[in-house]
C-alpha cells in the first residue's frame, strides 16, 4: 500500500541511495523471477509488486556505443553506450579506459561505481 | 472493438486548407505569432472564418500550454482542444483526434497548429525534461539516441555510413527542385561531403542531422460533406493510427524496430491501401537513420533491406519511392518539431495533382497524378511513431 509515504524515500532515490554506499542494485521482481531496470515501483507491463533489490553482478555487453563530440575545452571526446546487463535489463552509461570512438557492440564490460559531476554514477571499462 | 468500429473513420474527415509561416529565417517574430499566421493562411486557404473554428489543437516547444495560448492569441473559444505533447509527431496524433472530435459531432472546425523561432532565438528548442537515469551521463540529445539507433543497425545489417549518407543525398536532390527549402539554392550533396561533415555524435555526422530553422505551419479539417463545399480541392484522412514503446533510448526495445511497425499496419489497415500503393512517401526525417527504419517499418521493405532501397538515389527525384520530396527535415525545414510539414508535403503533392496552386517546383518537384499519400511522424528518441493516410476525393 502506498496511500502514506511520508518518512519513506522511492526506489529512484533508493538506487542513489545505494550508489552512495558503493553498491550498483537493481531490482528483481520475485514471482517472476526477473531483472528490471530502470528502478520502478511495480514490474513494468504487469504490474507486480513483490520487488526486491540485487546486487547487479556488474557484468554486461555493448548494445549499442556512440562517440559523443566535444570541444577539449569543454572535456573532449566521450563514449555514451547502452549496456546489457548479465541479469538482462539494459541502461545507459559510459564505457571508459578506452578511446571513445573504440567501444564496438557486443565487447564485454564491468560495472563500477565512479562519479559524474559530484554524484556517484555508474561506469563501465572494458573486460 | 473490432476493426471495422475502427475504420468508421476512414475518408470521414478532410484537411481542405494549409499554409506554413516564416520557414528557414524569421527573426523579430515569436514562435506564437508564426504559428497563427500560419493558421490565418490557412484558413484564406480554406475559406472558412476565423469565427467557425471550434477545434484548436497545437504543439510547440515553447509553450506549456499551446492548445490554450494559440485559442486566447486567435480569440476562438474552442468546444474541444488538445496539446498533448509527443513530440515532433504530435501534430499527426491530433489529426487523429481532431477527426475523432469532429465524427463525434463535437466540433465543426479544427486548425492543427505549430510554430518556432528556435533558429533566430538561438538553435535547437525543447522544452524536455531531464531523463533519470540517462541525463547524468550528458547525453547530447536528441542526437545522441538516434546515434545508438545507427550504430546498432549499421552492426546488424552490415550498413555503412555510405548508406546513410545515400538519404541525405536524395534529400538534397529534392530540396534542389523546391524553391520553398531552406537549402534550394545550396546546390547537390555528394556521399563524400555527408561522410566528411564535421562529426556531431559517431556515426551520425553535421549532415546526417535535420537543419535547424524557425518556422510553423497549419492544417484546417472538417468532415467530409462540408469539405466538398470549401474553396480547393479537400484531401481526405483515409487512416491514421499511432503507438509509442517508450520514451527514453535506454528503455527502447529494439534499436532498429520502431512502434511505425504497428502504427503502419493500423494506419493501412484502415485506409484499405498498401504501402505501395502510396503516390507519395513522406517520413519525419530528423536524422538519416530515420528514414531507413521508417522505410522498413512501414512496409517498404524487409528489415534491413532498406540500405539496398536507398541505393543510386532511388528515393531521389528519378528514382522509383517518392520519398521526402519536400527536401525532408535534412534539406527543406526542421523548428525542432517537423510533424506538421510531412503532413503539409503529403497534402500538397495531392493538391497539386488536383489542379490546385499550391506554388512552384521546378520539373520534376511535383508528382504526376498523385492520389494517395502516407505521412509518418516521429517524436521523441524514436519512440512516438503516428501514421495518417491521406487520399484525394477517388480514393475513398
Amino acid at each position: 500500500m502506498a496511500e502514506n509515504l511520508a518518512g519513506t524515500v522511492g526506489p529512484e532515490q533508493q538506487f542513489k541511495n545505494f550508489l552512495s554506499e558503493g553498491k550498483f542494485m537493481i531490482q528483481r521482481c520475485k514471482s517472476l523471477n526477473k531483472f528490471f531496470f530502470h528502478p520502478r515501483v511495480a514490474f513494468p507491463g504487469s504490474g507486480e509488486r513483490d520487488l526486491e533489490w540485487v546486487e547487479a553482478s556488474g557484468n554486461g555487453e555493448v548494445y549499442s556505443s556512440s562517440c559523443n563530440r566535444r570541444l577539449p575545452e569543454k572535456g573532449g571526446d566521450f563514449n555514451l553506450s547502452l549496456i546489457t546487463l548479465e541479469e538482462g535489463p539494459r541502461m545507459m552509461a559510459r564505457v571508459e579506459g578506452i578511446d571513445p570512438d573504440k567501444v564496438e557492440i557486443g565487447q564485454k564490460v564491468k560495472a563500477r561505481i565512479s562519479s559524474l559531476n559530484g554524484e556517484p554514477a555508474v561506469i563501465f571499462d572494458i573486460v | 472493438m473490432d476493426q471495422n468500429d475502427i475504420n468508421r473513420l476512414r475518408g470521414k474527415t478532410a484537411v481542405v486548407g494549409l499554409a506554413e509561416s516564416g520557414c528557414g529565417l524569421a527573426s523579430g517574430w515569436s514562435a506564437m505569432e508564426i504559428m497563427a499566421s500560419a493558421v490565418h493562411d490557412a484558413l484564406d486557404d480554406a475559406g472558412i472564418k476565423l469565427k467557425e473554428v471550434d477545434g484548436v489543437f497545437a504543439a510547440t516547444a515553447f509553450h506549456s500550454m499551446a492548445a490554450m495560448s494559440l485559442s486566447e492569441y486567435l480569440g476562438v473559444k474552442p468546444k474541444f482542444a488538445d496539446g498533448s505533447q509527443i513530440g515532433g509527431s504530435s501534430f499527426l496524433s491530433h489529426i487523429l483526434t481532431a477527426a475523432m472530435a469532429l465524427d463525434a459531432g463535437l466540433i465543426n472546425v479544427a486548425v492543427v497548429a505549430y510554430g518556432s523561432n528556435q533558429k533566430s532565438a538561438g538553435g535547437f528548442k525543447t522544452i524536455s525534461e531531464a531523463m533519470p537515469y540517462e541525463a547524468q551521463y550528458q547525453p547530447r540529445m536528441p542526437v545522441t539516441a538516434y546515434a545508438l539507433s545507427a550504430k546498432r543497425y549499421m552492426n546488424e545489417f552490415g550498413a555503412t555510413r555510405e548508406d546513410l549518407a545515400n538519404v541525405a543525398v536524395s534529400a538534397r536532390d529534392w530540396a534542389l527542385l523546391n524553391p520553398r527549402a531552406y537549402t534550394h539554392q545550396d546546390g547537390p550533396l555528394t556521399v563524400n561531403d555527408v561522410l566528411s561533415a564535421r562529426p556531431i555524435v559517431d556515426p551520425l555526422g553535421k549532415l546526417d542531422c535535420c537543419l535547424v530553422t524557425d518556422g510553423g505551419a497549419a492544417v484546417v479539417m472538417t468532415r467530409s460533406d462540408r469539405a466538398k463545399d470549401t474553396k480547393n480541392t479537400p484531401i481526405y484522412l483515409l487512416g491514421a493510427a499511432m503507438e509509442h514503446h517508450h520514451r527514453m533510448i535506454s528503455e527502447m526495445p529494439d534499436l532498429v524496430q520502431t512502434s511505425a511497425i504497428e502504427s503502419g499496419k493500423r494506419a493501412f489497415s484502415m485506409s484499405g491501401y498498401k504501402p505501395n500503393d502510396m503516390s507519395t512517401i513522406q517520413l519525419y526525417d530528423a536524422f538519416t537513420i530515420n528514414t531507413l527504419l521508417f522505410l522498413e517499418d512501414l512496409g517498404f521493405c524487409k528489415k534491413g533491406e532498406a540500405k539496398e532501397l536507398v541505393k543510386n538515389n532511388n528515393i531521389g527525384p528519378a528514382g522509383n519511392l517518392k520519398v521526402n520530396t519536400n527536401g525532408g527535415g535534412l534539406s527543406c525545414v526542421h523548428p525542432g518539431m517537423y510533424g506538421l510539414f510531412v503532413t503539409l508535403e503529403a497534402l500538397r503533392q495531392l493538391r497539386n495533382a488536383s489542379g490546385d496552386d499550391v506554388g512552384q517546383r521546378l520539373n520534376g518537384g511535383w508528382i504526376d497524378n498523385a492520389k494517395l499519400s502516407v505521412a509518418h511522424g516521429n517524436g521523441g528518441v524514436l519512440s512516438s511513431q503516428v501514421t495518417n493516410i491521406w487520399g484525394v476525393s477517388d480514393t475513398l
